[in-house]
């Protein structure tokens, strides 16, 4: 009993002492993070130093980031990247929208157009839109239209099809997946005001859904910009292919490439600031959620 | 008194979950009728039949004379398009339980949305008829505030006012104040009496029985599917003959 009565005393005073908030607090020292961050940066130091003394000659890099070529290439993906990427949205809510029909006719054909584009390599889509004149040679709409596949089928067409097409197959389940993720409450408030189906999906739906929707899409339109780069195999003068007909001739293949890298670093870091601005209009009336 | 209601046999099934039993059921015009019944008792979606959220396998329900969702032609019914029956809908408002407001809108947007997109009425004329509304449910000052700003209480009165500017002939509310915290739900049973004087047809399915007893007409109490027993706020909540609605009664005045 005396023991007891001794240790509730000690208890009490070491209270006392915590109580009035004076006791010194000592941090942990994590000495591993010192450790690990200055590994870090000393194989950071050596990579740079590796490639400064590397046979890389950045005298040319510089000349030839500017280069007309070079600079037409990249216009040419800065054209090629949105217009792909719109095609890509519009058929992407088309087959969304037809995926959730209930019509079985329509979300089979949904199914089956995103089992094929998806499940085919882009690559290997690019190439057959190219050299579809093979199966059509000539392209025909009765009384209006006839003409060479060969001449319809240009590389901007094929790659703009190639691209979209297959960008459609990805986006159509970024679409479905937003519009899914919209309380079912939200449609049956805008029924019950007598809003249409098509209305409710424009005014109400849709734009709710855009929250779930753009991130993914941000990142589906950075990964467009690198597609575009597969097109320099069907002789669509983009960033890359500029940059191999230049190195084909002068045969500085490293400083090309990381020319036509730094452009396509260039593009994406702007697409990543629009998206942030894009969000954060998009979350407007979300903010205290 | 006509009926502005009429409801005839219905029955409703969630695949073999049967939950509403051949339901007849008679709303008269400027009648306010409470439902009442534990959960799970059909209330709800005897409700959202009325305007169609949900389809019954049979039975009819008339509002205004009209059958919902069918024209009679000859001796049968033909299925409405989806246009009409939308049209039908626009004459009925609906305030939900979880409010439904529409989240990237404005209180005011949430109200001028409908009457412009629906009725095409023009949007400087649906703004003023909007403030009116938002000034008689007591929320004035909240016209440009999100509904994440507001409490769950002036949700619920701005969706009040979101149904009402549809110009309805029928008010339906499916539990208003049961997702409110208790201090909130008085402000929107007011809202709700103050229509109740102007006239407006109401259907309220609430668990609010002092609501119940002095704002209703008519008192309905529902259970596995049935309207057991209806009758004044007084016969029913007073002194309710069915067993079944005299122990629902007492277990929720506990």
């Amino acid at each position: 009993m005396p023991s007891t009565g001794k240790s509730k005393i000690m208890t009490m005073g070491n209270m006392s002492c915590l109580e009035m908030g004076r006791t010194e607090r000592i941090r942990r020292k994590y000495y591993g993070r010192y450790v690990s961050g200055l590994a870090i940066v000393v194989i950071l130091l050596l990579i740079v130093r590796a490639f400064k003394n590397g046979m890389i000659d950045w005298g040319i890099v510089g000349e030839f980031l500017t280069a007309e070529s070079i600079l037409v290439g990249l216009l040419k993906t800065i054209i090629m990247a949105p217009l792909a990427m719109l095609l890509g949205l519009v058929l992407g809510l088309v087959i969304a929208l037809m995926r959730m029909s209930p019509n079985p006719v329509c979300s089979s054909f949904a199914v089956g157009y995103m089992w094929l584009f998806r499940g085919s390599p882009q690559l290997l889509q690019l190439f057959l839109w190219y050299n579809i004149a093979l199966v059509f040679p000539t392209i025909t709409i009765p009384y209006l239209f006839s003409m060479p596949t060969i001449q319809v089928m240009t590389p901007f067409v094929a790659t703009l099809l190639g691209l979209g097409i297959c960008q459609s197959a990805y986006t159509a389940e970024v679409f479905r997946a937003g519009i899914i993720s919209v309380d079912k409450g939200q449609g049956e408030a805008a029924a019950a005001l007598g809003m249409g189906g098509g209305l409710s999906m424009r005014r109400i739906i849709l734009p709710q859904a855009m929250r779930a929707i753009v991130p993914p899409v941000g990142n589906e339109f950075i990964g467009m910009v690198k597609a575009t780069s597969l097109a320099s195999a069907i002789q669509y003068t983009e960033i890359l292919n500029a940059a191999q007909r230049i190195y084909y001739v002068n045969n500085y293949v490293i400083e090309l490439l990381i020319v036509a890298t730094v452009w396509y670093l260039f593009i994406v870091s702007l697409l990543t600031i629009g998206q942030s601005f894009l969000e954060r209009r998009i979350g407007r009336g979300f903010e205290r959620r | 008194m006509s009926n502005k209601v009429e409801i005839r046999g219905l029955t409703k099934s969630f695949g073999s979950v049967q939950v509403l039993h051949d339901v007849d059921f008679t709303v008269k015009e400027g009648e306010i009728v409470c439902l009442i019944g534990p959960s799970g008792s059909g209330k709800s979606t005897l409700l959202r039949c009325i305007n169609q959220l949900e389809e019954a396998q049979s039975g009819i329900i008339r509002v205004d004379g009209l059958i919902q969702g069918w024209s009679e032609r000859s001796g049968k019914l033909y299925e409405l398009s989806p246009r009409n029956i939308t049209a039908q809908r626009s004459h009925i408002g609906m305030v939900f339980q979880r409010f439904n407001l529409f989240p990237h809108l404005t209180a005011l947007e949430n109200i001028i949305e409908a009457p412009i997109h629906v009725r095409g009425i023009r949007r400087a004329e649906a703004i003023k008829q909007a403030r009116q509304l938002l000034e008689n449910v007591g929320l004035a000052n909240k016209q440009d505030s999100y509904p994440s700003e507001l409490s769950g209480g002036q949700q619920q009165r701005v969706a009040i006012a979101r149904a009402l500017a549809m110009k309805p002939r029928l008010m339906l509310f499916d539990e208003p104040t049961s997702a409110l915290d208790p201090e909130l739900v008085s402000e929107v049973l007011a809202v709700m009496k103050n229509l109740a004087e102007i006239g407006m047809t109401m259907i309220v399915v609430t668990h609010e029985l002092g609501f119940a007893r002095e704002v209703a007409d008519r008192v309905a109490f529902m259970d596995q599917g049935r309207i057991v027993e209806s009758g004044t706020p007084e016969e029913l909540l007073t002194s309710p003959r069915n067993s079944r609605t005299k122990s629902f009664i007492s277990s929720v005045l506990q």
